[in-house]
């Protein structure tokens, strides 16, 4: 199961991607345990985890934020599609950056993508589920961790 | 015409994600590249290898239909003087061998800087 100290890796993988994409750092917050069904930002994106870890990887984010992380990325199209596109590549990078730790073994999907204001996530069972708060200019988001 | 006269690469560039494709092209600073298309996956990617022939290829390697180590592999078969730095951001070693194994020349990791891009292109074309 998921185990505390292996959330650093999600931890410094988040923190990497805002201070090199965005160029400017996000602090973190203290992961805590998702024990229920958990709302999710307008965009999220989903990577499932396969081979020796089972589990998904979600980043999830209001529009608001996105839109201010595509203007720092210099990127000038704000539509559905890029904020979608967003969402699924800062999901796909944490998660394959989390290879450095866990090793190829740590298989990891295309990212699977959700918009809108009804969707949730919940433990999945068999695996350990953290959030980690995302705290960056005005804006928050979360990483939850759900892994075997 | 002088002897000074640069070489022009054609160049391809793959990645599932459309900003990522932009954000590669956009960054470039390399007069002698010069875009020939770019692919969302790896099986559009060779179609456009086939078609486009180019000399140097940025490739992702997570993707739909066909990722891209299976490209690469491909890519080297039908041109094996092509050039291509895979830019992914699965960043166990085992990965990297395996890419260069297959045929790449060089491996940027995810999320990357400008400055990082064009340092990886320039070993490239050296």
């Amino acid at each position: 199961m998921l185990h505390e100290k292996e959330l650093t890796t999600f931890v410094d993988g988040t923190t990497n991607f805002f201070a090199v994409a965005a160029q400017q750092a996000a602090s973190i917050g203290s992961p805590y345990l998702l024990e229920e069904a958990l709302a999710l930002h307008e965009y999220s994106g989903l990577i499932d985890v396969s081979g020796k870890r089972q589990g998904v990887v979600c980043f999830t984010a209001p529009k608001a934020m996105l839109a201010v992380l595509l203007m720092k990325m210099q990127e000038t199209d704000f539509s559905h599609e890029t904020m979608r596109d967003l969402v699924g590549e800062v999901a796909n990078t944490i998660s394959g950056n989390a290879r450095r730790a866990f090793g190829g073994d740590f298989l990891i999907s295309v990212p699977n993508v959700l918009s809108g204001e009804t969707q949730s996530i919940a433990p999945r069972p068999g695996t350990r589920s953290f959030i980690i708060p995302i705290n960056w200019r005005s804006h928050s988001a979360k990483l939850i961790v759900s892994l075997s | 015409m002088n002897g000074t006269a640069k070489r022009d690469f054609k160049l391809l560039i793959v990645d599932d994600s459309n900003i990522v494709r932009r954000r590669i092209e956009r960054s470039q600073e390399f007069e002698e590249l010069r875009l020939v298309g770019t692919a969302g996956n790896g099986a559009e990617a060779l179609e456009l290898f086939s078609r486009t022939d180019p000399d140097v290829v940025t490739m992702d390697l997570t993707m739909p239909e066909m990722d891209g180590i299976e490209c690469i592999g491909h890519m080297v078969a039908m041109k094996p003087s092509v050039r291509i730095l895979v830019i992914s951001a699965l960043a166990d070693k085992a990965t990297a061998v395996e890419a260069m194994e297959r045929g790449a020349n060089g491996f940027l990791n995810k999320p990357f800087t400008d400055r990082q891009l064009n340092e990886a292109i320039a070993e490239l074309l050296r």
